[in-house]
């Protein structure tokens, strides 16, 4: 068994020869690899860094190496994430395939269904979206009422998505479906993957407030979808679908990481930390003029530390349990709150230069600023509202009695 | 850095919680109050926490500890929050040992640490002079004389003062008051000829005193650490201090948590339990959020202590972000645990009363909040 220093070296070497020179400096925002089949690569080093992390399944380090994933054990994964960090090495592929249907069809799937979805994940060769959310179901989402019936060998999919990320851009769709409309709402819910160029199948963007529209309406009319496409059991999607919620939310919570450290990854120069464009916009040199923005920065990242290293133990701490549980819900809320309160204290940090909306006499990153304060609002709606949270923590971590639970019965 | 307990922590964390409950719950405390104890602490109780080796916790086995770190004696301290224990740990373990250890000559350190951990020796550090925390602005003077020097001056907040057999007291030596430069520790014994202490009644029922100096004079032995050059090794004491005071909040948080929780899972209004109102839910699951944050941040700060490869700022940042954070959290948590309780919170015969007092002056002792943030940002460069 090769010990975890011999682990070490031999991927620093490995990276040391394979991560282009390109693929060390900070993400931008046009250049990040989402695969699928429509992919295309604005910098011609991205497809090269791809295709090498993915040979050797580090788009999945974890992931079983019968299914293409890198079949490491999580201190292997950490020691790879130390390395590529320490590279300051862009992730090669970005997909919510890697952080959210993945992890599920591995621990749900049967093996005919991971053998042919997960190695297309792990090299990026298509692109998936997730149908949760429809317009009557929000929090509520167990209400949901996309319809699929079995007709012969295929289900017979009718309703509506909305909310669904990229759904313009992804190639196959997670969705969950009610199968029995007689039974509980929870009981009758179904988890089914389909292709999103099947016939019946529309997409309409959705214009957000940041003026961007990564989200889509999604429409199924009478779409045919072979019945094997069926994840787990028929009306057992439910405990499906809670999974993957918790995957989706130690992802969202990584934005609250982020949130904290003085390098944003996608800015750089004066915007990269807080007190750095608070200082810079001020002309201070040593010391923070505003006393009163120079506390409540330093309280925030007091915060996004204390926040961090909770981050840390949690994965620690998971080391010894298995994968997220419902503290994925207090990092979720955690976290975006922490990025929410980012963005409003860059707003104040900048002044007036941070509340361009385009064309003359603001940089792109300052006009980019104002986009991403206005896109961070969602942060603490999608995955489930930051009350959602609450919520489930109340219930599930403190046990506390369900007011909902009376109110459905 | 590791984040999760040993599995000897977590058997000395065991240990400690069952003494605590057994024999040193909070009931101790309030009989301690209401006799209006003159020593403020119950020797026996201090016998048996020597017994169990809590005294040389963090000392080198060289001097007679038990070398079980910072990590060890976090976890008791924490344990001793949830019981709110009044005892000498803070003032003689924690910062007396650490002082000795951290700044003393190979004299002092064999003579006076073996004393702390056979509980022979009481300590007590005189720092503060004003109503607010400011290391630095020291105006206790400490003069050259013929064979030593002489002490002038007075001292507030400080804590165990009157039980003490020595004082650990920060003087100035040269330069102007709120100067770092010309500050010197010295070791002096509370018998010695114009000193004198004054018992201080708290809100929190704990130890605290002032302290008069009037010429009092001690031999040249008698200074703790470099002449002038005191500032540095007392604020890495500090500091050391300040996370072992956040693990003891941490301790008195969740105690006051687990009693909000078991309060809203029993009291029933308009024929339900109270816990099944949401407008008390989040509460209680934004607390549990930030205590969670809490015990990620004391744990940090606790292993960078035993960690010797951090450096002294290293540390002090992670104090000032430890003691900050759970002086706000300990806060909420205070208030919270009067409000939710309701009118039973209000009673002097329900105990979260001793926890609102304690927090205030555990929030302010060696530095509250704002004092943690301003000094986080000045390290940090801003």
């Amino acid at each position: 068994m090769q010990s975890l220093q011999e682990f070490r070296i031999e991927t620093r070497t490995w990276l040391e020869q394979n991560c282009p020179a390109s693929m060390r400096t900070s993400m931008v925002q046009e250049e990040v690899v989402w695969g699928g089949r429509n992919v295309s690569f604005t910098n011609p080093e991205s497809e090269v860094w791809l295709q090498r992390m993915a040979e050797k399944g580090w788009t999945c380090p974890t992931w079983p190496s019968e299914y293409g994933g890198g079949g490491l054990e999580k201190d292997q994964a950490i020691v790879l994430g130390e390395e590529l960090a320490r590279i300051n090495a862009r992730p090669a592929l970005n997909s919510f395939g890697i952080s959210m249907l993945g992890p599920v069809l591995l621990e749900y799937g049967n093996h005919q269904q991971k053998l042919e979805h997960i190695p297309k994940i792990v090299r990026g060769e298509i692109r998936w979206c997730q149908g949760y959310s429809e317009p009557g179901s929000g929090s509520d989402l167990a209400s949901l009422s996309t319809k699929a019936e079995l007709q012969g060998d295929n289900y017979l999919i009718n309703g509506s998505k909305v909310w669904t990320s990229y759904a313009d851009k992804a190639d196959w769709i997670f969705c969950l479906v009610r199968t029995d409309f007689e039974v509980p709402k929870h009981s009758g819910i179904s988890f089914i993957l389909f292709d999103m160029a099947s016939e019946g199948v529309s997409t309409k963007p959705i214009q957000l407030i940041s003026g961007s529209s990564p989200f889509c309406e999604t429409f199924f009319d009478d779409v045919k979808v072979p019945a094997t496409n069926l994840v787990g059991r028929l009306n057992e999607g439910w405990t499906i679908a809670k999974r993957l919620l918790q995957h989706e939310r130690t992802m969202i919570s990584g934005f609250g990481l982020s949130a904290g450290q003085s390098d944003n990854g996608g800015t750089t120069s004066t915007i990269s930390s807080l007190e750095g464009a608070a200082m810079h916009y001020r002309g201070d040199s040593d010391k923070l003029s505003d006393p009163v923005l120079r506390d409540q920065i330093a309280q925030f990242k007091i915060d996004a530390d204390a926040f961090a290293h909770t981050s840390k133990r949690s994965v620690e701490e998971s080391k010894q349990g298995q994968g997220p549980n419902a503290t994925s819900s207090m990092l979720k809320n955690y976290g975006c709150e922490l990025n929410k309160r980012r963005y409003e204290l860059m707003l104040q940090a900048i002044g007036s230069q941070g509340l361009g909306w385009e064309g003359e006499g603001f940089s792109d990153e300052e006009l980019q600023l104002t986009r991403e304060w206005l896109r961070s609002k969602a942060n603490s709606i999608e995955g489930g509202t930051s009350e959602v949270q609450l919520n489930v923590i109340a219930k599930r971590v403190l046990g506390l009695p369900d007011i909902l639970s009376l109110a459905q019965k | 850095m590791a984040l999760v307990l040993s599995e000897d922590q977590q058997l000395l964390k065991d240990s400690a919680k069952s003494f605590c409950e057994q024999n040193a719950p909070v009931s101790v405390l309030r009989r301690l109050r209401d006799s209006k104890d003159e020593q403020g602490y119950d020797q026996a109780i201090w016998s048996q926490m020597i017994e169990l080796g809590w005294a040389g916790m963090a000392v080198p086995e060289a001097y007679g500890g038990f070398d079980f770190g910072y990590g060890g004696l976090g976890v008791v301290l924490e344990e001793t929050g949830k019981t709110l224990v009044s005892s000498p740990l803070i003032s003689t373990v924690l910062i007396g040992a650490t002082a000795i250890a951290q700044l003393g000559n190979e004299t002092q350190k064999q003579d006076l640490l073996p004393k702390i951990v056979s509980g022979e020796l009481l300590t007590a550090l005189a720092l503060d002079e004003h109503t607010s925390h400011n290391p630095s602005k020291i105006a206790t003077t400490a003069t050259k004389v013929s064979d030593g020097y002489s002490l002038n001056g007075s001292k507030t907040f400080v804590l165990d003062g009157h039980i003490a057999n020595m004082l650990i007291v920060v003087a100035r030596t040269s330069s102007d008051t709120s100067s770092e430069q010309g500050i010197s520790l010295f070791l002096v014994d509370t018998n010695t000829e114009g000193l004198n202490v004054t018992r201080t009644i708290m809100v929190d029922s704990r130890n605290s005193s002032n302290v008069q100096f009037d010429n009092v004079v001690v031999a040249e032995d008698a200074l703790l650490g470099e002449l002038d050059k005191g500032f540095g090794g007392l604020d890495s004491v500090l500091d050391i201090v300040r996370i072992g005071i956040a693990a003891e909040m941490l301790g008195s948080m969740q105690a006051v948590f687990e009693s909000i929780l078991e309060f809203l899972k029993q009291r029933e209004q308009f024929g339900v339990l109270i816990g099944s109102f949401q407008g008390l839910q989040h509460r209680a699951a934004e607390m549990y959020s930030e205590i969670e944050l809490c015990k990620s941040a004391v744990r940090a700060a606790l292993s960078a202590l035993d960690d010797p490869d951090m450096t002294q700022t290293e540390i002090a940042v992670l104090a000032s972000m430890t003691k900050a954070k759970l002086s706000e959290v300990f806060f909420l948590v205070s208030n919270e645990g009067i409000q939710m309780h309701g009118g039973i919170g209000m009673t002097d015969e329900f105990d979260v009363g001793f926890y609102i007092k304690r927090a205030r002056v555990a929030q302010q002792f060696l530095g509250d909040a704002s004092f943690h943030r301003d000094r986080y940002a000045t390290l940090s460069g801003f």
